[in-house]
C-alpha cells in the first residue's frame, strides 16, 4: 500500500513538475479525444439519416374493393408475427378514398371523375414497415407463399408495391451498408492515427527521461517503481484531456445545434447531453486506457537496462 | 568482493573497451583507477554494475555472476552498490530531499526511516540547508556531495566512483575526496576512477593502471605511471 501511494503520489509531482511538456501531452491527447468524440457524434448523424430514409421505405398491399376485413386482419396478424417485421398499419377503404380526395384536393378533373361514379372504388391496403431494409425480399416472399395463401388472402390481394419498388429498396439497402462501412473505415482510420500521435508524443516525453529511468534503475529501483509514477501520468493526460473535451463539446454541440439541426435532421445539442455520461465514459476509458498503455510501451525499452 | 575473469568488451575492430581483464577487488579497499580518456575505466565501471555485457570472460560480485542475473535479482545487487558520476546523474525534477529519498523508497525504507536519515545524511555531506533544493539550483560541488549522499544512505557495500572529481574545482575535489577516504575508514569498500594525479596522491591507497583497454600496472602504494 505504501508502494502504491508513493507511485501515485510520485505520478501526480512529475505531472505538475514537468510543466509545458505534461501540457503538450495533453494537447495532443485532447486532440485525439476529440476526433474520437466527434466520430462518435458523426456515427449518431449517419444512424439518425439512415433511421429516417428507412423510415421512408415500406410496401404496400392493396386488396380488392370486396376484401372482407376478417381475412385483411388474419393477413395482418400473420405478417406481425413475422420477425422482420417493425409496424404493419391498416387503412380500411373509406379512410383510403379520404386520403386520396385530400391528396389531389387541386386535381378538379380526378375530384369531378370520383363524384360522378357515386361509390369508393378504392380497396383498403396495409403498410408494412420492416426493421431493415434488407427484410423486405423476404417479407415479399412470405407475401407469395404458401404461409399467405393457408390463409385463403391470395385471392384478396390486388396488388403489392415491393416489384415496383423492388429496384429503389435494393439500392438503398446497398447505400445504407456502404455508408456503414466507409464509416467504419473512416473512423477506424482516424481513431488509428490519432492513437499513433498520442503515443508517438507521449513516447517523446519519456524519452526526455531516459537519462533519469536509467539512474533510477542504478539505485535500485524495480522496474514497478520506475514504470508506475509514468503510468499514473499517463493516466493524468487521459483524465484531463476527457475534461477539457467534453468542456469543448458543450458549446461546440450547442453551436450546431442552433445552426445546423434543420441540415442534420438532429439536435446535436440535445444528443451529446441526453448521451452525456455514455459519452463521457467512452472518452474517459479510451484517455485512460491511451495513456496507460502509451507510457507502458514506452518505457519498456529503457527498463531493460 | 569483485573478480574480473579475463574480461573482454570489444565493440568493433576499431574501438575496444577492455581487453582480457583479470583483476580482484578485496572487500574494504580503496582502488582507483586511473589512465587517459578512453582507457577503458568506464566499460570497467559499467561492467560491474550490468550497464553493458562482457564479449568474453565473466565478472563476479561475490559468488554471483553479474550477467547471469535476472532481472529482480540484478536490482537487488545494485542496491548494495552506491554509485557516483561526473555528471552527478541526479534526478533533476526532485529535490535534494528526494533525490535520497527515492534511493531509500528503492529499497524499501519506510516513511519513517526517510524522514529520519535524509536530513541526517544530507548534514553530514554540508547540504543541510539546501532540503528543499532542485539540482539546478546547486553549484557542481553540492550536487557532487549530494550524489555522494545518495551513494551511502542505504550503507551499500560497495561505492563506485566514476570521475567524481572530473567537474568540480579544487577545493570541492578536495572535500570529495575526503568524504570518500571517510566512508573507506568505516569499512565500505571503494573504486574510485579518475586522471587526476592530486586525488591519486591524497588517497594513497592501491592504484591501478590502465591503457587502450588493458591494466598495465597495478600498485599497492598510490603510484601513478603513465
Amino acid at each position: 500500500m505504501a508502494v502504491l501511494n508513493r507511485i501515485i503520489k510520485a505520478g501526480f509531482l512529475n505531472f505538475s513538475r514537468s510543466g509545458l511538456v505534461s501540457w503538450a501531452a495533453v494537447l495532443v491527447v485532447t486532440i485525439t479525444l476529440s476526433v474520437i468524440t466527434s466520430l462518435i457524434l458523426l456515427q449518431a448523424i449517419l444512424h439518425f439519416s439512415l433511421g429516417q430514409i428507412k423510415e421512408k421505405v415500406d410496401v404496400t398491399i392493396y386488396f380488392t374493393v370486396n376484401a372482407e376485413e376478417n381475412k385483411i386482419f388474419l393477413l395482418k396478424k400473420s405478417l406481425e408475427e413475422l420477425v422482420e417485421v417493425e409496424e404493419v398499419t391498416y387503412t380500411n377503404s373509406g379512410e383510403a378514398l379520404k386520403i386520396f380526395r385530400e391528396r389531389h384536393q387541386n386535381d378538379y378533373p380526378t375530384i369531378q371523375a370520383l363524384d360522378e361514379i357515386n361509390e369508393n372504388p378504392l380497396g383498403g391496403y396495409l403498410n408494412v414497415r420492416a426493421k431493415e431494409v434488407s427484410q423486405y425480399e423476404s417479407i415479399a416472399n412470405f407475401m407469395k407463399s404458401d404461409n399467405a395463401l393457408v390463409l385463403g388472402s391470395a385471392s384478396i390481394i390486388d396488388k403489392v408495391n415491393y416489384t415496383q419498388n423492388k429496384e429503389v429498396i435494393e439500392r438503398l439497402n446497398s447505400l445504407i451498408s456502404g455508408a456503414r462501412k466507409l464509416g467504419f473505415i473512416v473512423t477506424l482510420f482516424l481513431v488509428l492515427i490519432s492513437i499513433i500521435i498520442t503515443f508517438n508524443t507521449i513516447r517523446l516525453t519519456i524519452f526526455i527521461s531516459k537519462e533519469e529511468i536509467g539512474v533510477m534503475r542504478l539505485v535500485g529501483a524495480s522496474k514497478m517503481r520506475v514504470r508506475g509514477p509514468f503510468m499514473i501520468e499517463g493516466a493524468i493526460y487521459g483524465v484531463i484531456a476527457t475534461i477539457i473535451t467534453m468542456l469543448l463539446f458543450l458549446p461546440a454541440t450547442a453551436w450546431i445545434g442552433r445552426n445546423m439541426t434543420a441540415f442534420l435532421g438532429i439536435n446535436l445539442y440535445d444528443y451529446y447531453v441526453s448521451n452525456l455520461l455514455q459519452i463521457f465514459t467512452i472518452i474517459l476509458s479510451l484517455g485512460v486506457f491511451l495513456g496507460i498503455v502509451s507510457s507502458l510501451i514506452a518505457i519498456r525499452k529503457y527498463l531493460n537496462k | 568482493m569483485i573478480y574480473f575473469n579475463n574480461v573482454s568488451k570489444i565493440y568493433n575492430k576499431d574501438s575496444i573497451g577492455i581487453e582480457d581483464v583479470t583483476l580482484t577487488v578485496s572487500a574494504g579497499e580503496f582502488v582507483s583507477i586511473v589512465g587517459h580518456s578512453g582507457a577503458g575505466k568506464t566499460t570497467l565501471i559499467k561492467m560491474i554494475l550490468a550497464e553493458d555485457k562482457p564479449t568474453e570472460g565473466t565478472v563476479f560480485f561475490e559468488s554471483q555472476n553479474i550477467h547471469k542475473l535476472k532481472s529482480g535479482e540484478l536490482t537487488k545487487l545494485r542496491r548494495r552498490i552506491g554509485v557516483v558520476f561526473q555528471d552527478f546523474k541526479l534526478l533533476a525534477n526532485k529535490t535534494a530531499y528526494e533525490n535520497i529519498a527515492f534511493a531509500m523508497e528503492a529499497v524499501g525504507k519506510t516513511n519513517e526511516e526517510i524522514t529520519l536519515d535524509v536530513p541526517h545524511v544530507l548534514d553530514l555531506v554540508d547540504l543541510g540547508t539546501k532540503l528543499f533544493h532542485f539540482p539546478h539550483q546547486l553549484s557542481g560541488g553540492e550536487k557532487q556531495r549530494l550524489a555522494i549522499a545518495r551513494a551511502i544512505i542505504n550503507q551499500p557495500e560497495l561505492i563506485i566512483a566514476d570521475e567524481p572529481t572530473g567537474n568540480l574545482d579544487p577545493i570541492s575535489t578536495y572535500d570529495i575526496v575526503q568524504i570518500f577516504k571517510k566512508i573507506n575508514n568505516l569499512g565500505t569498500t571503494v573504486i574510485l576512477t579518475t586522471h587526476n594525479r592530486g586525488v591519486i596522491e591524497s588517497i594513497g591507497n592501491r592504484v591501478i593502471t590502465m591503457e587502450k583497454g588493458k591494466v598495465i600496472r597495478d600498485d599497492k602504494d598510490g603510484k601513478y605511471v603513465i
